[in-house]
């Protein structure tokens, strides 16, 4: 369990949130405050939208054809739903890691340096090989992989290529990561390690992350929000969320007796 | 015989029949190389690819002029259907569910199905007539017509193998969707993609029909892009249905180079993807 959240802003903000894929309404209604450096988990059984939920915090629902957003989303100040905002520019505050790690067939340093590279963020050679250091040591790979940055990445085993994607999404310094279940294709040592980088993480970001793992909810995040049925149930401080939560249906879905 | 047994004599005699055909598919290429190298060995010498044509009568001479117009032809041909065939292959991997990318398939479906002499009349029409001369670049883009559906269809299959989470990755990053196609999707793709353009390459390198009306033929050496010019399988076709002795063994020798550069663009093929699939081990 971890210590309660402390007093924060809000960094991203939802506002009666509704997704649509075609005519089958996917999310309802969702208001949510997620605080600024900290951890919030998203948790719910299989289909209750929670990765859609999760997605459309950095419009990647977008490439979904015949889909639609209602409502209002805020990513600091900004509506990312409004008319004038940049998707490009979003998605390089809003960072990503994938539930299947997904390493481009390129070498350990020009995956951590493509996003630099393509948003133009490093100034000189030494500054990008500086920033990729720096992101690696972040995603604590650094040590891993310094005498073999110029070998490919799909090299690397499940769990590296995984901290391979967070250093490439901690490279081009997001505001906010979000993580799509980001272990669940990994051992239980690796997860291991991509828990206590979460918890290392908080501190200087602000991290969504979706797990089917309650015991992992409960160990790496301050906040869970319970989804059921596309729609938000409940959210609070993950101890009570997990020990005394207000809706009985998250208390039968928390002790297992339901999803 | 009891039912297992059975069970494993079919077994056998299955796997005994695509023994079989793996044998027999390749027997027509080993005859094939085997003539060709053969006959094609005896009037080959250096000689023949430095020296031109000579006069019926007189023995000797080469097909410099051929060997060269070949390489211009398939060169022309190349510099258009490559772009071309990779960036609509592009379109219709990345914008899969439109009607566009559908119609797209349907015409280079289509188009690879059109017979090889019905596009050099269609050439003629467009770019000889209007001339009123044949020429090294009509006949480039007869053999350009032909490798644009190959390589887009090529280009297309192959990239939408590339996983899709692949594209989510960079476009997670900031890039837009035309950056993450050209720095991450088709790099992924690019071994295969070679190997679809060499494919192409092979193909048309063989083609005769389309340059009788075309790039016609030449007695003498150009690199002239506006002249008529002279072509390995043209020349082929002219001196194996001549009467002479001589001109036969030149014929021979002709498709032999013919076949070494088609093999030698395969080989080269196969070194490029070697290398850059090493890049991902």
């Amino acid at each position: 369990m971890t210590s309660p959240p402390p007093p924060a802003p809000t960094k991203i903000g939802v506002t009666n949130l509704s997704f649509f894929y075609g005519a089958k309404q996917a999310l309802e209604n969702i208001s949510i405050e997620l605080p600024a450096n900290v951890v919030t988990a998203f948790i719910g059984p299989s289909g209750c939208g929670k990765s859609t939920f999760l997605r459309t915090l950095n419009r990647m629902n977008d490439l979904i054809p015949g889909s639609r957003v209602e409502g209002r989303v805020v990513v600091g100040e900004r509506d990312i739903y409004g008319a004038d905002v940049d998707v490009v520019e979003l998605r390089r505050r809003v960072g990503m890691v994938f539930q299947r790690s997904n390493p481009f067939p390129k070498s350990i340093f020009d995956n951590v340096a493509y996003g630099l590279r393509i948003n133009g963020l490093a100034a000189s050679r030494a500054q990008l090989a500086y920033d990729v250091e720096k992101s690696l040591r972040a995603s604590a790979l650094w040590d891993e992989v310094k005498d073999r940055l110029h070998d490919s990445a799909m090299g690397l085993s499940g769990g590296q290529q995984q901290r391979l994607c967070i250093a490439r999404a901690l490279a081009i310094e997001p505001e906010v990561v979000l993580m799509d279940e980001p272990a669940s294709a990994l051992d239980p040592i690796a997860t291991q390690r991509i828990e206590e980088l979460i918890y290392q993480l908080k501190r200087d970001y602000t991290i969504v992350i979706v797990t089917h793992n309650m015991q992992q909810a409960a160990r790496v995040s301050d906040l869970t929000a319970f989804f059921w049925m596309g729609k938000l149930v409940e959210v609070g401080r993950t101890d009570a969320i997990f020990t005394s939560p207000r809706e009985k249906l998250t208390e039968d879905y928390v002790t297992g007796r339901c999803g | 015989m009891s039912r297992t047994s059975r069970r494993k004599a079919g077994s056998a005699l299955f796997v005994g029949f695509c023994a079989l055909s793996v044998i027999l598919a390749p027997i027509p290429l080993a005859f094939v190389l085997f003539y060709v190298v053969s006959e094609g060995i005896q009037a080959l010498n250096f000689d023949f690819f430095t020296n031109m044509p000579k006069p019926v009568g007189e023995s000797g001479g080469g097909m410099a002029n051929a060997i060269v117009g070949t390489l211009i032809v398939i060169g022309l041909g190349s510099t258009f259907a490559i772009p071309i065939g990779i960036l609509s292959g592009v379109y219709m991997s990345e914008y899969a569910g439109t009607r566009f990318a559908a119609l797209g398939r349907f015409a280079a479906d289509t188009l690879n199905g059109v017979p090889s002499i019905v596009i050099g009349v269609f050439v003629y029409g467009i770019a000889v007539l209007p001339f009123k001369q044949f020429s090294a670049l009509a006949g480039g883009l007869a053999l350009g017509i032909m490798m644009i559906p190959i390589i887009a269809r090529t280009t297309e299959e192959l990239l939408l193998l590339v996983p899709g989470t692949m594209r989510e990755g960079a476009l997670a990053l900031g890039a837009t969707r035309a950056r993450a196609v050209f720095t991450v999707v088709l790099p992924a793709a690019l071994p295969g993609i070679i190997t679809g353009v060499v494919l192409a390459l092979a193909r048309i390198a063989g083609e005769t029909a389309p340059l009788l009306f075309t790039a016609f033929s030449n007695r003498f050496f150009t690199t002239k892009l506006t002249q008529p010019i002279a072509t390995l399988t043209v020349m082929v076709f002219t001196y194996a249905i001549s009467p002479y002795q001589d001109w036969h063994r030149q014929a021979w020798a002709g498709a032999l180079v013919l076949v070494t550069i088609v093999f030698v663009c395969s080989l080269l093929a196969r070194f490029a993807t070697r290398r850059i699939e090493g890049m991902r081990q």
